[in-house]
């Protein structure tokens, strides 16, 4: 199999790969560009562990070809926020305790600020229905729920 | 397996004319999953998604074409299509996760030939025409007369579709879709259904078009639910005659989501909401 050469942007790097031209854009991104923040968790676009946003779409990544992102804008849970200056769906998921294991927290980060760009004030069910396809094993639900409202209202500057 | 990106309708025919084992990718979200289930691994896929148009939604003689290559969130954001054919996105819009939405097209949804597809009876309830490329030129078929069994269409080898159109509505029309499901979301229909309805200026139904999904091989139109509709301004009394045909129309398969009783009684309940629901969008007092 020849493999297909790719020129994209991650993060806001322009970046370059080889790839199969089966390979799905999840395995590009955490075997040949070492960003291993997304997970795979079923590699069949029902858990959402997977997510990304491409060009500004929320997408599970394992059911994108990395041959389809040629000259995309691709964002991962990596450009998220830093060490230092957490995304404020970062520190409230900490702040709430809303993960155990951690596989499905970056899906739901990436998921949740796409939801927060595009809905600054979004209610408890858009947010449900919003992060139906972010599965979670351990925690229930309610604490990144309650965590991703009160990451929104710290955005809009209220004290929630 | 090769991955190419066709430039035009013209050359993604010619690669499903060259007798290699290939197919079509929209969206991916039905293709990426058989491929990783080890069914159907084709020989040559053929992106679809830079085809220009393929990605619009143009407004044309009153009703709007929709792109075989535009996604469910798109079709979610427009504003007039929604407005026009709150049914028909409305069923597009239940397909998967807010993740699949940003690459599922509701072509490939007809493309894939699930009984249980989502977007299928709302099109047929609206009368949904496809337009078809193929070795020979374009024709237009109405989506009804595609249908051909699970997993199947009528589409020729080397034929694809290039966009569906949504016709034009008259005044005092609305239209719905309602599935039933254990959960709510994620999850396929068990039964669902597509209505399409048209009022007179005293709200009676002028004009009822019906079609069930996940009760059949294919989802399947129902002219006398629609004709038990027909003159009535939806009486108790036309939306059991609605349920009862609806129920007489089902050949459902039976299985650990539904039995056959319940997925037959479900088809009349989820056709008689949808109606409701139509004949308020339609301008109708309930
Ligand atoms: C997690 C998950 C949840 C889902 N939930 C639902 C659901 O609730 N309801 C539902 O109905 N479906 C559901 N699906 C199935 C799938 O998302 C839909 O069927 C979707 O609409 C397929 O569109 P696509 O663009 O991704 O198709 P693709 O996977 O790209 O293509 C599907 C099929 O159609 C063919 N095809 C595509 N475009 C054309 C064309 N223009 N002309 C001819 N043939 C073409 C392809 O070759 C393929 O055989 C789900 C899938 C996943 C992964
Ligand atoms: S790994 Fe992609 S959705 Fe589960
Ligand atoms: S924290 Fe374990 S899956 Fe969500």
């Amino acid at each position: 199999m020849s493999k297909i050469h790719i020129t994209t942007q991650v993060n806001g790097d322009a970046v370059e790969f080889l790839c199969e031209p089966d390979e799905t854009l999840l395995d590009v991104l955490r075997d040949r560009l070492n960003l291993t923040g997304a997970k795979e968790g079923c590699g069949t676009g029902d858990c959402g562990a997977c997510s990304v946003t491409l060009n500004g779409r929320l997408v599970a990544s394992c059911l994108v070809l990395g041959a389809e992102v040629a000259g995309s804008e691709i964002e991962t849970v990596e450009g998220v926020g830093t060490a230092d200056a957490l995304h404020p769906v970062q520190q409230h998921l900490l702040d709430h305790a809303a993960l155990q294991c951690g596989i499905c927290t970056p899906g739901i980060i990436v998921a949740a600020k796409a939801l927060l760009l595009q809905n600054p004030n979004p209610s408890e069910e858009e947010v449900r229905y919003w992060l139906a396809g972010n599965l979670c094993r351990c925690t229930g639900y309610d604490k990144i729920i309650r965590a991703v409202l009160s990451a929104a209202a710290e955005m809009r500057g209220e004290n929630a | 397996m090769r991955y190419v990106v066709a430039k035009d309708s013209r050359e993604a025919v010619a690669l499903l004319n060259t007798g290699e084992n290939a197919r079509l990718l929209a969206g991916g979200t039905d293709v990426l999953v058989q491929m990783k289930l080890g069914n159907k691994a084709p020989s040559l896929l053929v992106d679809i998604k830079a085809i220009i148009g393929f990605s619009d939604i143009s407004a044309e003689n009153g009703g709007f074409r929709i792109g075989a290559a535009v996604s469910g969130a798109e079709m979610g954001e427009h504003a007039g299509l929604k407005a026009m054919w709150p049914g028909v996105v409305e069923a597009v819009e239940l397909i998967g996760s807010t993740q699949v939405q940003g690459r599922a097209t509701m072509v490939g949804n007809l493309c894939n030939g699930s009984p249980a597809a989502d977007a299928v009876p709302a099109m047929l309830a609206a009368g949904a025409v496809a337009r078809i490329e193929g070795p020979s030129g374009t024709r237009d078929m109405q989506v009804a007369d595609l249908l051909e069994g699970p997993g199947k269409t009528k589409l020729g080898k080397a034929e694809l579709i290039s966009s569906v159109y949504l016709p034009a509505r008259p005044e005092r029309s609305g239209d719905a879709y309602l599935r039933f499901i254990p959960r709510t979301e994620m999850d396929i229909a068990v039964a669902s259904a597509g209505v399409n309805l048209v009022l007179d200026e005293n709200g009676c139904v002028l004009e009822a078009t019906v079609a069930l999904g996940a009760v059949a091989p294919t989802a399947v139109m129902v002219p006398n639910a629609g004709a038990a509709l027909v003159g009535s301004p939806l009486e108790e009394q036309a939306l059991e005659a609605c349920a009862a045909a609806c129920e007489a129309a089902c050949n459902p398969i039976d299985d650990k989501r539904g039995t056959v009783e319940f997925r037959t009684k479900i088809a009349g309940v989820m056709a008689t909401r949808a109606a409701k629901i139509a004949y308020t969008r339609a301008g109708g007092q309930l």
